[in-house]
């Protein structure tokens, strides 16, 4: 109890504290998110417009191949539904309190609740938010698929996720974030506490569809044990005001693997702040981080960073940025660090814009110049991530024809 | 098909070619002899329109248009197709992506890969990674699926292995000649062609109608690649220089 009111004071006190990187939000701007909204039993009765909400951030309402899915509009939980219940677990934080009592020994243990204002605001609201349990040796054939909305205008999402894959099990996860259809302005504060246990696999996607001027603070840190492996694709290739997350992945059982793709596309007006950090701390430990961020006017900032503590680490980052417009910004700033000897650690970075060879190259072929700038930068932005439904694969086929369209 | 006039074009602020004037009629393969250096490389790339080549006078007509300020998709369009020497990596575009997209007829191009041994370079970067051999064979199965009127070939030999040129040959001779039903025929259904080629072997495999020699961006003279081919193997580019200049 000493130790709760403790961590509620150092929270206290760092609800003034502004976080290392991006913009700094004001949270007395926005109202605490609405904690009862209308709870949908069934995902078919959305109306078609919330449907296209969820699709184009890799939901599917009718949920084809996906196990389970929970919606969270504002702070509330809008729907659960489980199909895989031998192998998973799908809830909200709160009810899986009332069931594990262990749970708690998850929360807050990987993410420090007076990091920032962000951390310290979400730590004081008791945020809700998805608990993913996936049951030791078990291996679940399709995805799990969350999607947390905003749906007021000018309000602060708090969210509280928190994943266990255990020992020997493989999961997969897609999480859409977006808001409802008419909201601008807000911002969505996001912890994601994740632990991949001995010999598991987690691989987790998730997508972005923001607005204009919603602010984007998420959280995560992952924990990863010996032979486990976790794979993150991070994609955000719609406007929205700012992006700024640092995600830092702990090796700490030998052998562990990481892989963190992240692809981005910073509109005018847009600012992305996206790093990855991976910190090797057991032996044999690899880790690869690839970055492939374009910019159209906006202000891109690639940040990747390895540190390594053990023996036998080895990993490889690999940090790209496209310039397709002169008012954009494309930063790259890969960091190693080498704490004992027996360490490999490299990086490429490139920022610049497509050769013109290149799209000349295709144009000889007989592509329109537009679809030769299309067909690079779709390739620049595959790194092969799976189980995107055809929709959203649409969705940023439209998105990459415009980027072609407006590259001349 | 092609016609070049009085070009004369700059690469770099230095003039490369000067006023130089070459035919390609419908169904001839013509080919493009020339030390290193001469201009032929830039020969090409100006018609297919690539920048940085920069036309200060003179005209391209292809089909009978001033095609001189046309764009590189225009030109492709209208059925102007090349292979390129040093083509540049694409990382991420995988060949079989770019294939779909630019095959008029999908399944000759699935056979033709699978005849030169492309098929297992479907799912990769095109260019990236390839071999001198994989690079020439990929520009080729390119330039099937897009089936051009006029294929402008940059020295398909170069960097190959012997027994790869016979590969090549053949199939570059399939491809000028896919439409044609008896030899008789060629000059009228087949395909036309410029052909850069400084050894000379492709022409065990394809019938070239008439030669032209290009030395310092100027064309020294033009005549039958056989004669031509051995006069070159025997005198060297040293003798069409000074040919010409006593032509002066």
């Amino acid at each position: 109890m000493q130790a709760d009111a403790d961590m509620r004071k150092k929270a206290e006190d760092a609800l003034r504290k502004s976080a290392a990187y991006g913009e700094d939000f004001d949270l007395d701007e926005y109202s605490a998110g609405a904690t009862d909204v209308r709870y949908e039993e069934k995902l078919t009765d959305l109306t078609a417009q919330d449907k296209r909400t969820l699709l184009n951030v890799g939901f599917t309402p009718g949920e084809e191949n996906r196990s389970g899915s929970l919606i969270m509009i504002d702070n509330a939980i809008a729907h659960t539904s489980l199909h895989d219940k031998d192998g998973v677990e799908l809830m909200s934080l709160r009810d899986a309190m009332k069931v594990h009592s262990w749970v708690r020994d998850y929360m807050w243990k990987l993410v420090k609740p007076d990091t920032d204002k962000y951390t310290a605001k979400s730590y004081l609201q008791d945020a809700n938010g998805y608990f993913i349990r996936a049951r030791a040796g078990k291996k679940s054939k399709m995805p799990i698929q969350t999607c947390l909305l905003i749906g007021s205008k000018q309000v602060s999402q708090t969210v509280h996720n928190i994943i266990i894959v255990e020992e020997g099990a493989e999961l997969e996860v897609i999480t859409g974030c977006s808001t409802k259809h008419g909201v601008e302005k807000g911002l969505h504060l996001g912890i994601s506490e994740i632990y991949v246990k001995k010999g598991a696999t987690l691989s987790f996607t998730m997508i972005h569809n923001w607005a204009d001027q919603i602010g984007v603070r998420p959280r995560t840190v992952v924990h990863v044990e010996e032979g486990g492996k976790y794979i993150n694709n991070y994609v955000t290739l719609k406007p929205v005001r700012s992006i700024q997350t640092y995600p830092t992945v702990l090796l700490e059982g030998k052998g562990a693997f990481t892989r963190l793709n992240t692809i981005a596309i910073a509109h005018p007006g847009s600012e992305l702040d996206l790093g990855s950090r991976v910190i090797f701390n057991a032996e044999d430990t690899s880790a690869e981080l690839i970055s492939r961020t374009i910019t159209t006017g906006g202000m891109s900032i690639a940040r990747g960073e390895m540190i390594g503590n053990a023996n036998g680490a080895k990993g490889h980052l690999e940090c790209h940025g496209l310039v397709l417009s002169d008012k954009g910004t494309q930063r790259a700033i890969p960091i190693l660090e080498a704490n004992v000897q027996n360490i490999e650690l490299s990086h490429e970075a490139a920022v610049g814009r497509i050769a013109r060879e290149q799209i000349e190259y295709l144009m000889a072929r007989g592509l329109s110049e537009e679809d030769a700038i299309g067909m690079i930068v779709r390739g620049f932005l595959d790194v092969g991530i799976q189980g995107i439904p055809d929709e959203l694969r649409a969705d940023i086929e439209e998105t990459i024809a415009k980027i072609g369209e407006n590259a001349i | 098909m092609l016609e070049i006039n009085n070009l004369t074009v700059e690469v770099g602020g230095r003039r490369v070619l000067k006023s130089v004037d070459l035919k390609v009629d419908a169904g001839y393969t013509n080919v493009l002899f020339g030390p290193n250096g001469a201009g032929k490389s830039v020969l090409l790339m100006t018609l297919m329109g690539f920048s940085g080549y920069n036309v200060v006078s003179g005209e391209i007509i292809f089909k009978g248009e001033d095609i001189t300020r046309l764009s590189v998709s225009q030109r492709a369009q209208m059925g102007m197709g090349i292979m390129a020497q040093r083509p540049p990596n694409l990382s991420g575009v995988k060949l079989h992506d770019l294939l779909k997209v630019i095959a008029k007829d999908p399944k000759e191009v699935e056979e033709l890969a699978e005849s030169i041994d492309m098929t297992r370079f479907f799912n990769r970067d095109i260019n990236v990674g390839f071999s001198g051999g994989e690079i020439k064979r990929s520009e080729l199965l390119q330039l099937s699926a897009q089936n051009p009127d006029l294929l402008l070939l940059d020295e398909p030999e170069s960097g190959v292995d012997l027994a790869s040129i016979e590969l090549l040959g053949r199939t570059i001779n399939t491809l000028l000649s896919r439409d044609c039903k008896c030899p008789g025929d060629r000059c009228r259904h087949g395909k036309s062609a410029l052909v850069i080629t400084h050894t000379g072997q492709v022409l065990d495999y394809v019938e070239a109608d008439r030669a032209y020699i290009l030395c310092n961006g100027t064309v020294m003279c033009s005549g039958n690649p056989r004669e031509m081919l051995s006069e070159i193997k025997e005198q060297g580019y040293q003798e069409c220089i000074k040919c010409k200049l006593m032509q002066i």
